[in-house]
């Protein structure tokens, strides 16, 4: 492809030593800055202070589950605790995390790209988020919010606590989360460098790409939802308030039609690094490039037929739910095309037990145990029985934690040398994921039995005859929070007195890994070229 | 696909606005014009999404209490709405010639048509605001507000939330709108814009048309069939 002229005048020389952290100095040249990768940076920061505001209310949630009655928390302040546990976690970290911060740094270096196609965008999708945010916790100063993160009428236009803020500033959020999605399919559309063809993208891209086609064509349906919401409360709308003749289960509706495909928009992007983790850290080209990018295809598209699911007690009738029931079986295709190509990637490989890889081997065995589960809530009849009890919460914690967060603790431990510059104790951060692996399924083994023998969820006190397991449920939780300690200090001591980064530390053979550690502002000092697949372990430069 | 688009005409830049630039990440100013309209669709995309959950709650209550919505909908004005969708239309097609204007270097036909867009869009808001007062001062107002006396149905009062909230979100993407296009107006005013640069007025043509295509569905739906 010709370059025109401009392009050039504006590619900088680079010294020794500069790169895209120490390019500009000073806060101002952070918070002004367009660059794809520094804004990544920020949103990681961002969304790791938020990850550890969900997970202190989560803490405390167990806490007060210990005992059976009330002990530490009255029955109003557990139930805000869990909804600012759900809707933080939801809304502020899992959304935004691995898009906004993993994808936002190594999507446009893996085509080859300067920067993502609108920088200014990118920047302002970062400032809607914090502005979100900020309207989202204003809630717990002006009264807190009890709903649950699903902010379900007709309970939410009644309580007196504030809908209005939290929702709003879910609103504002889902721009953020709109802006990201719609940058990152013009890139990939437009910003490919010559020879990086569809099939040459690194299955993160794949993955990357069906998440913002949902974030595209999902996000707004939840906009209009709680705008509807709000103008329930404020003027009374009424379509959502029964007493005024709504409907309250079209909110439901509206809001899973939204929520559900977001559950992919939460989980796609960590199937995505997966991919890179296993090849990389197995140096095994992907068994089956193809099978996986289509399934991610897949996933999205299927997302959007099975939001019935959510409620097969809520009053719909038979014939829908036995459609959903249906639809809702053939998630699992996809989601097992993708872990037997996984499998069959490992197998033969040569396996590096890095901490990367801990954490991809984790993702396998927890989204198995997260995925089939779901399998089990799917069918009508045992979902009767299941419906709101901790089986419940244990299926999508094994998925978004055991999926989701496993995935993108494993992408940052992978792309840490890559964004900082440095590498960090191996040993320990291997040890640190062993901690939160036996932790996460202390906490959440436990329950599926207690779901399994009727515990419902959203309660602060119950029944004496689950206090064992709720107690050991509890531990786990302790275990599990030492382990991201463990890890967030391995990776923060890394930062202080962790030895200089190589370009490829791993051996990798995508983009990212073929400029230096941490890349020039521009990612690339010259022209980029496509010699090999992401996956040709065995092309120069890539030992 | 990258690689097919021309860079023909890349190098000829004696015609460039003094504005015209080509962003460092992008190779030519071709595939920055083809991204900033491939933005705008997606964004477009999420519009009608937007709208989309409207529409389909009027669907919803619309089928559940069809007599109160065929009997509300006789107290909208047909006629002022008629005249708002001609406005509208009209509109568009001055938004449409103000983009070709741009396109042919026109100048001073870009502003007229600008500002006959921009005049439209206000009259369309005026002719709302008489309409609306109208049912402000009836008490045709949503849910809890609805006082109105002669109602035949009790649920007439969810036809007037779904009125409401579907003209007056698309009233607010109206007033978007002008923001817009005054924007544009001003920046074509200052000579921004040539045949070789004119993303920004084909970027806000494309949403104000989206705005009136969604008024061509409300109209229909709520002042004639009810």
């Amino acid at each position: 492809m010709a370059e025109t002229a401009a392009s050039h005048a504006h590619a900088p020389a680079h010294a020794e030593g500069t790169n895209y952290l120490n390019a500009q100095k000073g806060l101002m040249s952070w918070l002004t800055t367009v660059d794809h990768k520094r804004i990544g940076v920020m949103y990681l920061i961002s969304t790791l202070v938020a990850f550890g505001l969900g997970g202190t209310f989560a803490l405390l949630v167990r806490l007060e589950l210990l005992g059976p009655k009330k002990d530490f928390l009255t029955a109003d302040q557990y139930n805000q605790a869990f909804t600012l546990h759900g809707a933080i976690m939801v809304f502020l970290f899992i959304i935004p995390a691995v898009p906004g911060a993993l994808a936002n740094f190594v999507l446009p270096i893996m085509i080859g790209a300067k920067d993502v196609a609108f920088p200014k965008l990118n920047l302002a999708s970062l400032y809607v988020y914090w502005a979100g945010a900020i309207i989202c916790l204003s809630a717990v100063l002006t009264g807190g919010i009890d709903t649950g993160w699903t902010f379900y009428t007709p309970y939410s236009t009644v309580t007196s606590t504030s809908v209005i803020s939290m929702t709003f500033g879910v609103f504002v959020l889902g721009f953020s989360s709109i802006f990201t999605g719609l940058n990152f399919i013009v890139t990939l559309h437009k910003l490919r460098v010559p020879g990086m063809s569809w099939f040459n993208m690194p299955l993160f891209l794949w993955a990357t790409y069906a998440t913002s086609v949902i974030q595209i064509m999902a996000t707004p349906v939840l906009a209009i939802t709680l705008v509807l919401l709000i103008a329930e409360r404020a003027f009374g709308l009424g379509i959502f308030d029964p007493t005024l003749g709504g409907d309250p289960v079209l909110f439901q509706h509206f809001f899973w039609f939204y929520s559900h495909p977001a559950v992919y928009i939460m989980i796609l992007p960590g199937m995505g690094i997966v991919s890179e983790l296993i090849a990389v850290h197995a140096r095994r080209r992907v068994f089956g490039y193809h099978a996986i990018a289509y399934s991610s295809i897949a996933l999205a598209l299927l997302g959007f037929l099975v939001w019935g699911h959510h409620m097969f007690v809520a009053g719909q009738s038979e014939l829908a739910g036995v459609i959903f029931s249906f639809l809702t079986f053939f998630v699992a295709i996809p989601s097992g095309v993708k872990v037997f190509n996984w499998l069959a990637t490992l197998w033969g490989g040569s396996i590096a037990f890095t901490t990367p890889m801990f954490y991809a081997l984790s993702f396998l065995f927890l989204f198995t145990i997260g995925g089939l589960t779901g399998v089990f809530l799917g069918i009508l009849s045992v979902d009767i029985h299941l419906h709101d009890t901790y089986f419940v919460v244990a299926h999508f914690h094994y998925v978004m934690m055991g999926g989701t967060v496993m995935a993108f603790l494993g992408g940052l431990y992978h792309w840490w040398p890559k964004i900082t510059g440095r590498l960090y104790n191996d040993g320990l951060g291997k040890l640190a994921c062993i901690i939160i692996f036996v932790g996460f399924n202390m906490t959440f083994f436990t329950q599926f039995i207690l779901g399994s023998r009727g515990m419902p969820r959203r309660y602060y006190n119950y029944l004496d005859q689950y206090q064992p397991l709720h107690a050991f449920s509890t531990y786990g939780s302790w275990v599990l929070g030492a382990g991201f300690l463990l890890s967030l200090f391995v990776l923060m001591t890394s930062l202080r007195s962790g030895a200089k980064a190589p370009a490829n530390p791993w051996g990798g053979a995508s983009l990212e890994w073929h400029t230096q550690s941490p890349p020039v502002t521009e990612n690339f000092p010259g022209t980029v070229e496509v010699k090999h697949g992401p996956y040709d372990f065995n092309a120069e430069g890539t030992k | 696909m990258s690689a097919s688009h021309s860079t023909a005409h890349a190098a000829d830049t004696s015609k460039l606005s003094p504005q015209f630039h080509v962003a460092h990440h992008f190779d030519s100013a071709d595939e920055q014009f083809d991204s900033a309209k491939l933005g705008v669709w997606l964004f477009l995309v999420t519009e009608i999404l937007l709208f989309g959950g409207l529409f389909c709650a009027f669907a919803v209550f619309r089928s559940w209490h069809l007599e109160a919505f065929v009997s509300a909908h006789h107290h909208l004005d047909k006629v002022m709405g008629g005249i708002n969708t001609v406005v509208l239309i009209c509109s568009s097609l001055t938004m449409a010639l103000g983009v070709r204007a741009c396109q042919t270097n026109n100048q001073k036909q870009a502003t007229a048509f600008l500002i006959a867009t921009l005049l439209f869009a206000g009259a369309f808001l005026v002719i709302k605001y008489f309409e609306y007062s109208h049912k402000f001062h009836d008490g045709l107002l949503p849910g809890r507000y609805f006082t109105y006396a002669g109602a035949k149905y009790p649920d007439e009062k969810i036809f007037f939330g779904i009125y409401f909230m579907m003209t007056g979100i698309h009233g607010f993407h109206v007033v978007c709108g002008m923001v817009l296009i005054g924007w544009v107006l001003l920046r074509n005013m200052k000579g921004h814009f040539s045949s070789r640069y004119y993303v920004p007025v084909e970027c806000v043509g494309l949403y104000w048309h989206l705005v009136d295509l969604v008024w061509i569905y409300l109209f229909p739906l709520l002042y004639l069939v009810g």
